[in-house]
């Protein structure tokens, strides 16, 4: 019996059980970026076919688009080819394209929701990770490589072994500046970066409930981070609040039949959860990481482990770790100088984010020690950041707004960490050359990296 | 590659680190191609743990060291974890490995892996760990990935376990046909489908 949340949208979109194998499950929304998508439509051409179901696919550069005079064309033209590739294959298939300098143009998992094209109870998926984002909209929303992207073009289904559910609880108020992006990586630290692995995980608990819809893409971005494959949060009143009106949203009758079916969208209370787990959100303070995966996390004013905590299987990689990011067992972050700080990515590069961020740093002055790279996720958030007078908060402590795009988060555009320079950014991976070959990355969230910008050391908000 | 999956038998190539994440199987920078020409990824393999960054060969990586070849990866457990680039699985294709043996996969990495006729299988921490001494001790430790009959043999120690593929994958990989084939041929049910979904 489908009880869980997770059962009933999956299940729902199930066309048939593979013997002795995988599900083939039906895709309501597929999106495509310009990196893990030329070589899907490469297929699809050596195959000679056309798209299922055009309608239901969605395209947009994010990778490679520079952070500034987008209106120029790309300097580095290899990333000039990738983002050209995807408009002409967009518009060879007779798929909606969201180009650079489109007003809806931004970060695949920052548009998807803020345009209301993702949905509660929709399954999504884009040859990428994050996709996982979307699931805080009450949808099943995973990342696929782009094979699964070329099934999708070509048939509007996927094969996939169906994971396990799990329910993770956070009970309780969250404390003075911690965010959802704190606990994210508190819960990383907690099961490690595959402890959810074979899981899809919903999110629930008074703290959960409590979060903003901005604080929930939060954290259903980092599910991948703990291994799972995806996580959501039931929809409510917060989020229906946020989608109503949005341009993709379904209106009139459709929306009202729509609400109707998604109020429905819970686990029933006699609900079984293959793993369950509750944790308590006092015990959570702003996070930083201090290794080169994002498991590798304390609360700000802790200690690094020491070398006789780590089981012997993981010693090697411990010590790696630590000797690339230039720390010593058992040293405190807190106090440490930082050379860049960045604030955007899929996982922090929404309003919210801009406003706290904007909280820290008003009346004060950006330290002259660090260079800061400020990039929103979207058009939309740019607009929404010059509305409510954001920039002139910014602008007036030495920040300026870049144009939106991924950014340093992967640094596939020109905005690179140097080899060496230790990073505070609100991205969502500390993993070796992530933001650059050499360079060191300390994640936190907007609030932790804002206090850092100013003081040009890492640094508890709470004391600010 | 489509290719016909059945027993393989090789020699190893150790990579004894946990949670090696596919940013470091093949960093951002090389994800800008538009082709999928396996030889370019397989020469960017690990491409900054092979190369020291004035671009000399790193000696002290496995893939540099002459003591170790074949067709089998072995890595510590959590492999591939992170970005779902399937730009990972064609640089592990490309450079010749048809096989990789861990404890642990990370999801997307593990389908990424059997859609490009690389198998994923996954061993107990004891089989690993004794792998991995096997090779330390004798580079030539040669192992056996029999498909058909799901085992893994380690010839050094006579270590053998079974491991887990769906039927459905296993054909497949046996006789080198991929999803998009079966996805295919089963449109009108994908029609079906939406048929009853609309109602």
């Amino acid at each position: 019996m489908a009880n869980t949340l997770f059962d009933k949208i999956w299940d729902r979109h199930v066309v048939q059980h593979v013997e002795d194998g995988p599900e083939q499950l039906y895709i309501d929304r597929l999106y495509c970026h310009e990196v893990t998508s030329p070589q899907a439509f490469d297929g699809m051409r050596k195959r000679g076919i056309k798209c299922f179901r055009p309608g239901n696919i969605f395209c947009m550069p994010d990778h490679n688009t520079p952070t500034h005079d987008q209106d120029k064309p790309i300097e580095d033209p290899v990333g000039k080819t990738q983002v050209d590739t995807l408009a002409r294959n967009a518009r060879e298939f007779g798929l909606e394209h969201f180009g650079m300098m489109d007003p809806k143009n931004g970060i695949i998992h920052v548009v998807g929701p803020e345009r209301g094209l993702s949905l509660p109870g929709m399954t999504i998926v884009c040859g990428d990770s994050h996709t996982s984002t979307h699931g805080a909209m009450g949808a099943v929303a995973f990342g696929i490589g782009t094979s699964e992207v070329e099934m999708v073009l070509a048939s509007q289904c996927i094969l996939q072994q169906k994971p396990k559910s799990m329910r993770i609880n956070i009970e309780g108020k969250l404390g003075k500046d911690v965010t959802a992006k704190d606990v994210a990586l508190y819960l990383m630290s907690k099961l490690t970066t595959s402890g959810a692995t074979g899981y899809f995980v919903e999110y629930s608990g008074e703290a959960i409930r409590n979060l903003s819809m901005e604080g929930r893409l939060t954290l259903c971005n980092l599910s991948i981070e703990m291994g799972a494959r995806g996580g959501f949060i039931a929809p409510d009143e917060v989020t229906l609040e946020y989608i109503k009106g949005r341009e993709y949203a379904p209106v009139g009758d459709d929306w009202t039949k729509a609400v109707e079916y998604w109020k429905t969208l819970k686990s029933g209370d006699d609900a079984v959860f293959d793993k369950e787990l509750t944790f308590n959100a006092g015990e959570i303070e702003p996070f930083v990481t201090y290794g080169t995966n994002p498991g590798m996390g304390m609360g700000i004013n802790e200690s690094i482990p020491t070398l006789d905590t780590i089981p012997e299987a993981g010693k090697a990689s411990f010590v790696k770790s630590l000797e690339y990011m230039g720390f010593n067992p058992g040293q405190k972050l807190i106090g440490t100088p930082v050379d860049y700080v960045f604030l955007g990515a899929c996982t922090n590069g929404r309003i919210e984010d801009f406003r706290a961020f904007a909280s820290i740093v008003k009346g004060r002055r950006k330290s002259d020690n660090v260079t800061a790279w400020l990039v929103p996720g979207s058009w939309m958030v740019f607009d929404q950041i010059k509305e409510e007078g954001l920039d002139r908060t910014l602008e007036d402590a030495g920040f300026e707004i870049r144009q939106p795009g991924c950014s340093a988060c992967l640094a596939m555009n020109d905005d690179k960490i140097p080899s060496g320079k230790l990073s505070v950014s609100t991205s969502n991976r500390n993993f070796e050359g992530r933001q650059g070959p050499g360079a060191r990355t300390v994640l936190a969230s907007p609030l932790v990296a804002a206090a850092a910008a100013v003081t040009g050391v890492i640094t508890d908000p709470r004391t600010m | 590659m489509k290719q016909k999956f059945n027993v393989i038998t090789s020699t190893c190539v150790p990579l004894p680190l946990e949670n090696v994440d596919t940013d470091q199987i093949i960093p951002a920078r090389f994800l800008k191609a538009t082709t999928r020409e396996e030889s370019f990824f397989g020469e960017n393999l690990f491409r900054d743990w092979r190369y020291n960054p004035d671009g000399s060969l790193n000696g002290d990586f496995v893939l540099n060291n002459p003591r170790y070849s074949g067709e089998i990866l072995v890595a510590g457990k959590n492999f591939g974890s992170g970005s779902s680039r399937e730009h990972a699985a064609w640089a592990i294709a490309g450079y010749g490995f048809r096989v990789v043996i861990s404890s642990f996969f990370a999801d997307i990495h593990k389908n990424n892996e059997l859609n490009n006729f690389v198998l994923p299988v996954v061993v107990s921490e004891s089989f690993l760990s004794r792998l991995f001494e096997s090779i330390d001790k004798d580079p030539k430790t040669v192992v056996v990935v029999d498909l058909p009959n799901q085992t893994v043999t380690n010839k050094a120690n006579g270590d053998c376990e079974t491991f887990e593929i769906n039927g459905y994958k296993k054909y497949c990989l046996m006789n080198a046909l991929d999803d998009i084939d079966f996805l295919l041929e089963n449109k009108d049910r994908t029609l079906a489908w939406e048929t009853t979904a609309k109602e």
